[in-house]
C-alpha cells in the first residue's frame, strides 16, 4: 500500500529543510531516504514489517518496528516538526486516534489517503453495484487492508471535529502533478482520486496559533507555492 | 560412547578444523597503580582482563568494535573454545562477508570481570592472601565490567569505539557503555536484552544460586582451596537457566514426550529425551564454568537497573547518549528478556531524542535465538553496521 511517486514528491516538497520528521509506515525507507538526501531532514520511521525495518537499517535510517495503532503512544509529545502518514490512514484500526496522535507528536502532519468520494468509486457502486477497484484502490474487497476508507469530505469533517487546521490540501492522480484544491469543494471530492493534506493543530493549550509556532529560523514559507 | 560425548568429540574435531579469524589476544594485567574502582565500594588491584581480537586497528583507530558476552559466554567469540573445542559463540556473525568482517573492523571481545576464562574473578588468586578469592571476592556490577573494558580500551589507545555489540547480558553492557561513555561510543547494538532485571529474572537467578550453595561441595564458596567442585549444584543451576533460554514450542518440537528407551523405567532415570538433554547441558557446563563466577555474574545481572541511577527515569539515562546510534533487537519467543523490555529501551531512547532503531524478530527459538542463525537479525545487524560505518567514514 505504498504511496505512488506523486505522493512522495509532494511530501518531499511540503517538508521544510532541516526539520525533524517521523514517517509512519515508512516501508523500506524510500521516502525517508529521499527527504534525508534532498531536504537534509533528521528522520525517524515506524514500520510494521521486520524485513522493512531491516531494509531501512541498510539505508542508514533510524526506524523502529511497530504499528501506528499501538506504538505512536511511545513517542514523546512535540518531538517532531512533521509526522507523515502516507496512504496508511485508511488501514489503521482507529484513524481518529491516530490523527490525534500525529498532531501530539508533531507540529504538523502530512496525511494522504485514497478518496472514496472519487467519481470512479461512486460510479462502480452506483452503476455496477460492486466494490470499486481503481488506481488508488487496486485490491479486491476481500483482500484489502483498507478498513476505514473515507472521502475527502469525511476527512475534512473529522479535522473540523478534532479542531485540526487544514493548512493545505492537494489532489493526486497517477502520473499527474499534485493540484492544490479547496478540500471543502463538492467537485473536488468527486475529482480527486487520492488526496494529500497538510495539517496542524488549530489551538494549543498555551493559546498560540499555528503562525506563532512556525519556527522563525526557517526561511522558506511556501507550502503550496 | 553415548550420543552426547560423541557429539562433543565431533564438535571438538570440527572446532579444530575451523579456520579462526583471530588476530590476537591474551591477558592484560594492569599495574597496581591502576586499580579498578568498584561500584559497591573498594577496588580490585592487579586487575587482569582476558581478551581476543579479530582484524586490525586502522590508522586513525576508528574501526574498533567491542563485542560483549552473555552470562556464561567468554572472549572466544569467534575462536574455538579451549575446553570444549566448539566454535566461537558468535562465529556466524564474525568473519569475511559477515556483519562483523575482520577485514573492515578491529573486533575485541573481553572476558568480563567476575568471569572464569582469564579475567579477574572469584577463582583468581587474591594477591593479598595468595589464595583463591572465593566469596571474599567483591560483588561486582555490569558497570564494573564495563569500567574494566574501558581500562583495556585505554591501554589499547582506543578513544572511541565504532560499535559496542552484545546480546543478553552483553546488551546490558552495550547500554551501560552508551549511557556512561556516550562520547566514546559511535553506535550501540543491544540484542535480546533488558534495561533492568525483573522479579522473574531475579527469581530464576536465585534458583540457580541456591542450587549451587546447596551443594555440599560448594564449601561456603571455598571449594577451590579445599579441593572440591560443586558440580551437581552448578549443573542444576544451568539446567534451570537453560529452560529459560528456550521456548515451549521449540522444546515441544525438538523433544515432545519422546522417550530415551522403548518404555518408561518406572523410576527416576532420564526417561524423557528432554531430561537427558538437560542433564547433558548441566554436565557439560561444569567442565567450562566456575560455580562462584556463576554466583557473582548472576548477582551483577540482578543489580542491573539502568534507570535507577537516573532518578528512576530510563529516558534520562539516554539523555547524554543522543548522538549514539542505537540498534535494539528482540525475539518474539524470548520470555527471559521479552520484547516489552526492548520496547522500554526504545521508548526511552525516543523520549531522549536518540537515534534508535528497533526490530522484533519472528523466531520460536526463545532467548537463545540471538546465538543462532537468524537471517533477519543478520540482515538488520549488517545493514545497521555498514550504514554506520559509512557515516563514520570507514572503508568498506
Amino acid at each position: 500500500m505504498s504511496g505512488g511517486r506523486e505522493d512522495f514528491r509532494e511530501i518531499l516538497r511540503l517538508v521544510r529543510p532541516g526539520t525533524r520528521v517521523l514517517d509512519i509506515g515508512c516501508g523500506e525507507g524510500v521516502l525517508l531516504e529521499m527527504m534525508a538526501q534532498e531536504k537534509n531532514i533528521d528522520g525517524r520511521g515506524l514500520e510494521i514489517s521486520p524485513s522493512g525495518v531491516a531494509a531501512c537499517l541498510t539505508r542508514g535510517l533510524a526506524v523502529v518496528q511497530g504499528d501506528a495503532d499501538r506504538d505512536l503512544a511511545d513517542f514523546p509529545t512535540q518531538a517532531f516538526d512533521y509526522a507523515v502518514l502516507s496512504q496508511t490512514l485508511q488501514a489503521v484500526r482507529e484513524p481518529r486516534r491516530v490523527l490525534e496522535e500525529l498532531l501530539r507528536i508533531a507540529e504538523r502532519a502530512v496525511v494522504s489517503f485514497p478518496n472514496f468520494g472519487h467519481w470512479r468509486v461512486r460510479w462502480a457502486l452506483l452503476a455496477g453495484g460492486r466494490m470499486p477497484m481503481t488506481g488508488s484502490l487496486p485490491t479486491p474487497w476481500y483482500e484489502t487492508q483498507n478498513i476505514h476508507l473515507c472521502t475527502v469530505g469525511d476527512f475534512v469533517d473529522l479535522c473540523d471535529e478534532l479542531g485540526v487546521e487544514i493548512e493545505a490540501a492537494g489532489a493526486m492522480a497517477e502520473g499527474q502533478p499534485v493540484r492544490e484544491i479547496n478540500p471543502r469543494s463538492f467537485m473536488e471530492n468527486l475529482r480527486a482520486e487520492s488526496a494529500i493534506f497538510l495539517l496542524s493543530r488549530r489551538t494549543r493549550t498555551d493559546g498560540s496559533t499555528p503562525e506563532d509556532r512556525r519556527p522563525a529560523k526557517r526561511a522558506s514559507n511556501d507550502l503550496f507555492e | 560412547m553415548d550420543a552426547a560425548s560423541r557429539s562433543n568429540a565431533l564438535m571438538a574435531e570440527i572446532g579444530s578444523l575451523i579456520d579462526t579469524v583471530e588476530s590476537g589476544g591474551g591477558v592484560m594485567r594492569f599495574p597496581d597503580t591502576l586499580p579498578l574502582r568498584l561500584e559497591g565500594g573498594g577496588q580490585l588491584v592487579g586487575l587482569e582482563v582476558a581478551y581476543k581480537t579479530y582484524g586490525t586497528l586502522n590508522e586513525d583507530r576508528s574501526n574498533a568494535v567491542l563485542v560483549c558476552h552473555a552470562l556464561t559466554g567468554d572472549q572466544y567469540v569467534a575462536s574455538p573454545h579451549p575446553t570444549t573445542g566448539k566454535p566461537g559463540w558468535w562465529t556466524q556473525l564474525i568473519g569475511p562477508g559477515r556483519p562483523l568482517d575482520p577485514s573492515r573492523y578491529f573486533i575485541i571481545c573481553t572476558n568480563v570481570i567476575g568471569g572464569c576464562m582469564g579475567s579477574t574473578g572469584p577463582s583468581s588468586i587474591n594477591p593479598a592472601t595468595g589464595q583463591p578469592w572465593g566469596l571474599t571476592f567483591p560483588v561486582i556490577t555490569i558497570g564494573d565490567m564495563v569500567r574494566a573494558q574501558v581500562m583495556l580500551m585505554d591501554q589499547m589507545g582506543i578513544a572511541s569505539l565504532f560499535a559496542v555489540v552484545g546480546g543478553s547480558m552483553g546488551g546490558m553492557q552495550a547500554l551501560q557503555w552508551a549511557t556512561e561513555y556516550p562520547e566514546r561510543v559511535f553506535s550501540a547494538i543491544c540484542i535480546a536484552s533488558a534495561p533492568r532485571h525483573t522479579a522473574q529474572n531475579i527469581a530464576f537467578n536465585e534458583v540457580g544460586r541456591q542450587a549451587i550453595m546447596a551443594d555440599p561441595d560448594w564449601r561456603g564458596g571455598d571449594y577451590a582451596r579445599l579441593g572440591t567442585r560443586p558440580e551437581k549444584g552448578l549443573a542444576v543451576a544451568r539446567m534451570a537457566a537453560h529452560i529459560t533460554y528456550l521456548s515451549e514450542p521449540a522444546l515441544q518440537r525438538k523433544f515432545g514426550r519422546e522417550l530415551k528407551k522403548d518404555d518408561v523405567s518406572w523410576g527416576f532415570d532420564a526417561d524423557f529425551q528432554i531430561e537427558s538433554y538437560l542433564r547433558h547441558q548441566g554436565a557439560s557446563f561444569v567442565d567450562r564454568f566456575d560455580a562462584n563466577s556463576y554466583l557473582y555474574i548472576t548477582r551483577a545481572l540482578d543489580y542491573f537497573d539502568l534507570a535507577a541511577s537516573h532518578g528512576g527515569v530510563l529516558g534520562e539515562a539516554f539523555r547524554k547518549a543522543r548522538n549514539v546510534r542505537f540498534c535494539v533487537l528482540s525475539f518474539t519467543s524470548d520470555w527471559l528478556y521479552p520484547t516489552t523490555e526492548s520496547r522500554d529501551i526504545v521508548r526511552a531512547l525516543n523520549a531522549a531524542g536518540a537515534r534508535a532503531s528497533f526490530v522484533e524478530i519472528e523466531s520460536d527459538k526463545g532467548h537463545d535465538a540471538f546465538l543462532l542463525h537468524e537471517p533477519i537479525m543478520e540482515a538488520a545487524l549488517g545493514g545497521f553496521l555498514s550504514s554506520a560505518a559509512k557515516a563514520r567514514g570507514l572503508e568498506p
